[in-house]
């Protein structure tokens, strides 16, 4: 059959076979990403005009819920706190990115057993933030906590990290450095494994040492390392959920809230199931990821059009 | 090298980054180390306030079994490798495929479709939350298993999309065009050309994807309820309020929580870290 096929009388899918084949290659992945992931997204945005609870029908309400937003912003309440909040995290979550380095210059041997070492500083990136939140429940136990055993030890504390309004969400971030450190860390070990020996040659010749050297000569190169180092600690603060859940659920009285829990515990905690006006917390939330978001795609854009 | 290595620096100095090395990782896997240690102890060392001495007994073998016999742990434990694994080979065949054609083919839409794809990984949990779970209602798949395989799958798309459709850039088209000249099927091109050099990459996020799979909390909460359904993430809280203010036993139900993915990570550290630092050199 195929010894009498001329090129026009090549099935239509066959000859087109290059422009439809990455629509097919697209569609299961694609259908599930809309389903899941796209339309979700706009239905937020347009849930966050109505007040539902969930099961009732939806009333439409304009944007009284971000009105009620503003006003607890105005009055210092829930939403404010849950912002400020959010704002601590972005700035000191990002000193993961300096600590992870440290960590891979400290690593960045030959010595025997260096890579079980390597593992192991990795460890905490690899287990649950589940249990890291009940590790560090613990670690800050005002009875029995390592924490305060160490407080003890200099005639200091007890101190109640997770039951105090002005330490509590200091002290969930820094339970949260501690997997985000390594995972930089690994980032900048990988890094550092690429950096080009001969540069470095140079700039020792050239009498460059210790800080200068990682300042002019390691550092540029480690810039792709940095930038999803960056990429990934912003995304991680912002997304801090998990921790919080399990060491405070928020509290003590609300202090230690982000806009990512205060929108679960208004839509689908005891609380009450204001599905409205969480979407409308989740919309502010999405609109700050959205400045980052842009940034990263236009930095990729770059890089795209560089190739 | 950099920083210049020790075997190259003083007598002295070798000694004291050999001795550095494991006080630095005591102190690292301190908190850790605590859990690991309340784990062995028995119920009276906490009564008698003997938290971090020596334990009196050895309760290692008591406390496990509790974990293992005596609570729900085997099911949440079950359940968390009934959704990860489907997760894993959900997303990394859906992945493979719009990699393949993002990937490869040249058509206008792209660059969007593949932004598209990354931007959804970026997004805030929060803000799908109320329509997935209402949709997973809607398709009496609320406090399934399968609900939760089905989010999972499509959210991690957008990640595996990234990663392979990168992956893919970098092998050599002119195997393609080859493949092309020769008359083969683009289907044929995709399955006997393309994903055998895919082995690597695929290998990578099968073992990232279990790692991040393991460790959801949010959608398991949102998206499970019963210890029929719940991953063990969201089972330890319920353990834990079963057994609360029985350390030795919820130290040893958070190791065994833990465990997985870090055996996962303790075996496939290679494609490990291969996946997590995808990006991080040039």
């Amino acid at each position: 059959m195929s010894a009498i096929d001329t090129p026009e009388q090549e099935s239509w899918f066959h000859r087109n076979q290059q422009r439809i084949a990455p629509w097919l290659f697209l569609a299961p992945g694609l259908l599930f990403f809309m389903v899941y992931v796209i339309l979700p997204l706009f239905q937020s945005f347009n849930l966050s005009l109505y007040e539902w609870d969930g099961l009732g029908a939806a009333e439409y309400v304009g944007f009284r819920n971000y009105e009620d937003l503003y006003w607890e912003w105005v009055d210092r309440d829930a939403f404010y706190v849950s912002l400020k909040n959010n704002l601590i995290w972005l700035i000191l979550y990002l000193a993961a990115i300096p600590a992870g380095l440290f960590i891979a210059l400290f690593l960045n041997q030959t010595v025997w057993g260096i890579r079980l070492y390597k593992s192991l500083f990795f460890f905490p990136f690899v287990i649950s933030q589940v249990v890291v939140g009940l590790v560090f429940t613990w670690f800050y136990d005002p009875t029995f906590g390592l924490l305060n055993e160490f407080l003890g030890f200099f005639g200091l504390g007890p101190l109640n990290v997770l039951g105090d309004e002005r330490f509590v969400t200091y002290g969930i971030i820094f339970a949260g450095l501690w997997p985000q450190t390594a995972y930089c860390m690994i980032l900048y070990l990988t890094g550092l494994n690429a950096v080009d020996p001969e540069q470095i040659e140079a700039g020792r010749l050239d009498g460059a040492k210790g800080g200068r050297m990682l300042w002019h000569i390691i550092l540029p190169q480690l810039r792709p390392a940095t930038f999803i180092a960056f990429v990934v600690t912003i995304i991680g603060a912002l997304r801090s959920f998990d921790l919080i859940s399990i060491m405070t659920q928020g509290g003590p009285f609300g202090s230690s809230r982000v806009l990512a829990y205060y929108m679960f515990e208004v839509a689908l905690s005891e609380y009450g199931f204001r599905m409205g006006y969480g979407a409308a917390i989740a919309v502010v939330l999405f609109l700050i990821m959205l400045c980052f978001i842009a940034y990263f795609l236009w930095s990729m854009y770059r890089e795209e059009k560089g190739h | 090298m950099f920083p210049k290595p020790i075997e190259k620096q003083s007598r002295a100095a070798q000694i004291s980054y050999q001795t550095l090395l494991p006080i630095a990782l005591l102190l690292w896997l301190g908190p850790l180390l605590a859990v690991a240690l309340f784990s062995v102890k028995p119920a009276a060392d906490f009564t008698n306030a003997n938290y971090w001495g020596m334990p009196s007994s050895f309760e290692g073998a008591f406390n496990y079994g509790q974990v293992f016999f005596n609570s729900d742990m085997p099911q949440y434990l079950l359940n968390s490798f009934l959704i990860t694994i489907p997760t894993v080979i959900g997303a990394v065949a859906l992945s493979c495929m719009t990699g393949f054609a993002l990937g490869i083919y040249k058509f206008k839409s792209n660059i969007w479709l593949f932004f598209m794809f990354v931007a959804g990984n970026f997004v805030p949990f929060q803000i799908l939350m109320v329509p997935v779970r209402d949709l997973t209602l809607q398709m009496g798949l609320y406090n399934t298993k399968t609900g939760l395989v089905l989010f999972h799958i499509a959210f991690q798309t957008g990640f595996c999309t990234l990663f392979m459709r990168n992956f893919i850039r970098a092998l050599p088209f002119e195997l393609i065009e080859a493949a092309r000249v020769e008359g083969i099927s683009e289907w044929r091109i995709f399955w006997f050309v393309v994903l055998p050099l895919m082995k690597p990459a695929i290998a990578a996020l099968s073992v990232l994807i279990f790692t991040f799979i393991w460790n959801d909390y949010f959608w398991a909460v949102v998206l499970t309820q019963g210890a029929e359904s719940q991953p063990v993430t969201a089972g330890i809280t319920s353990f834990n309020a079963q057994f609360r203010a029985a350390y030795q036993l919820m130290s040893a139900g958070s190791i065994v929580a833990a465990l997985p993915p870090v055996a996962m990570f303790f075996l496939m550290q290679k494609h490990f870290i291969a996946g997590l630092t995808l990006g991080a050199v040039k």
